[in-house]
């Protein structure tokens, strides 16, 4: 099924009640988040590779707080959205979110589990897949303690320190990363400490990476890093019962006071 | 209220990676990688990612200096200019070509560097010419 046009016909009528609306605009052959508000570029409206267009969102409404935003979410930017709204780092009274779905192929690609949004939305374009089952994952848990150290050594020895893992995350917002810490990570040392630098960063997106794999994209490397992230989110499912971005109300572990045990 | 993105190659070596400069009314405020770029293919290293940076810093210089008894001053781009040819005439005639060399750089385009190995054989008249890539 055609998405494009629909989803054109959608952002078109959006435009005529919001300020502005995030989506991705394909210019010279290439692609590239737009904030769209003149409904004559929308010819140019086009919807893969996907950026981390939340990261945008929270950019535009912090410098423009009293905007009417639309923006473009598939599902693993919806729950990326959820996240946010959860630490106010953007306020969801005052957009618009017009889901989008992914197609099978692209779930597959992502090893999505839940590749539509469904929470935030008021419009929906594309037909709803089914969720995808992460195969490393599975194989990883196969494996004993020692083998999976060795595998995420070798992994991480590729490591060159780009920075773009955080730098793409659209849920790092920390106005000081610990990662640029002399404490923890020592500057311009390569590849950094294993497992601190990768593990600092497991542990503070731990209860709300929502896999939107913004990172592995961005890794020069290709670390299968979404993975990592996978694991650990599997985890604290199991032991706080709590899956980032699925539910607005629930109230994520690390932004809870602990319980103490009497 | 205006955001878009400005596609330009990374200024910082030779490779040429493609980057977005994120641009929020007017001011150049971060750098994306381009995804399906035929060099970086949706990469970065550290520098590209913050190939932004200097763009509004304070600390870059905007106007020429001239450094006189130790200390720098500010001029126009004609007196700069002025004095840069004056030297290299002084040098090339007074001395001979063979006293001055020049570097280009990885960063340059194929153009650019073609226009300075022209320069420096046709103009200054030597062969003194290297980049930056063999330091």
């Amino acid at each position: 099924m055609n998405r494009l046009e629909p989803l054109r016909k959608v952002v078109d009528d959006a435009l005529d009640k919001m300020d502005g609306v995030i989506a991705l605009r394909k210019t010279s052959g290439l692609v590239a988040p737009y904030l769209f508000r003149d409904k004559e570029e929308l010819d140019e409206l086009t919807i893969s590779p996907k950026y981390p267009t939340p990261a945008i969102l929270r950019l535009i409404q912090t410098a423009h707080p009293e905007a009417k935003l639309g923006i473009v979410c598939r599902g693993c930017e919806e729950r990326g959205l959820i996240e946010m709204a959860k630490r106010n780092q953007i306020d969801l009274e005052r957009i618009r979110v017009i889901g989008l779905a992914c197609t099978a192929e692209e779930a597959e690609e992502c090893r999505c589990a839940k590749p539509y949004p469904s929470v935030l939305i008021d419009t929906h374009v594309g037909v709803r897949t089914e969720p995808v089952v992460n195969k490393l994952t599975e194989e990883l848990r196969q494996k004993d303690m020692a083998e999976r150290l060795e595998f995420w050594r070798s992994q991480f020895d590729k490591c060159i320190k780009c920075y773009g893992c955080r730098n793409a995350c659209p849920q790092c917002f920390c106005p000081e990363c610990t990662l640029e810490n002399d404490l923890w990570v020592d500057a311009g040392k390569v590849p950094p400490p294993f497992p601190t630098f990768y593990l600092i960063r497991a542990m503070h997106t731990a209860g709300k990476c929502v896999g939107c794999r913004e990172c592995e994209l961005a890794c020069p490397a290709h670390i299968p890093l979404t993975t990592l992230y996978t694991l650990i989110r599997e985890e604290v499912g199991e032991m706080f019962g709590y899956e980032p971005g699925v539910d607005l109300e629930a109230q994520p572990p690390l932004v809870l006071p602990m319980e103490v045990e009497s | 209220m205006e955001y878009r993105n400005v596609l330009t190659t990374c200024p910082y070596c030779g490779t040429g990676c493609g980057l977005y400069l994120q641009v929020l009314d007017g001011k150049v405020v971060g750098t994306l990688p381009v995804k399906g770029h035929l060099v970086s293919e949706g990469a970065l290293c550290i520098k590209g990612w913050n190939a932004h940076a200097f763009v509004h810093h304070p600390d870059r210089l905007t106007k020429p200096l001239i450094k006189e008894n130790g200390q720098f001053r500010e001029a126009s781009w004609d007196e700069a200019y002025g004095l840069i040819a004056d030297k290299f005439a002084f040098f090339r005639d007074k001395c001979s070509p063979d006293s001055l060399a020049v570097l280009s750089s990885a960063k340059c385009t194929n153009e650019e560097n073609y226009l300075l190995q022209k320069f420096t054989r046709a103009v200054l008249g030597t062969n003194n010419v290297d980049h930056c890539a063999r330091l």
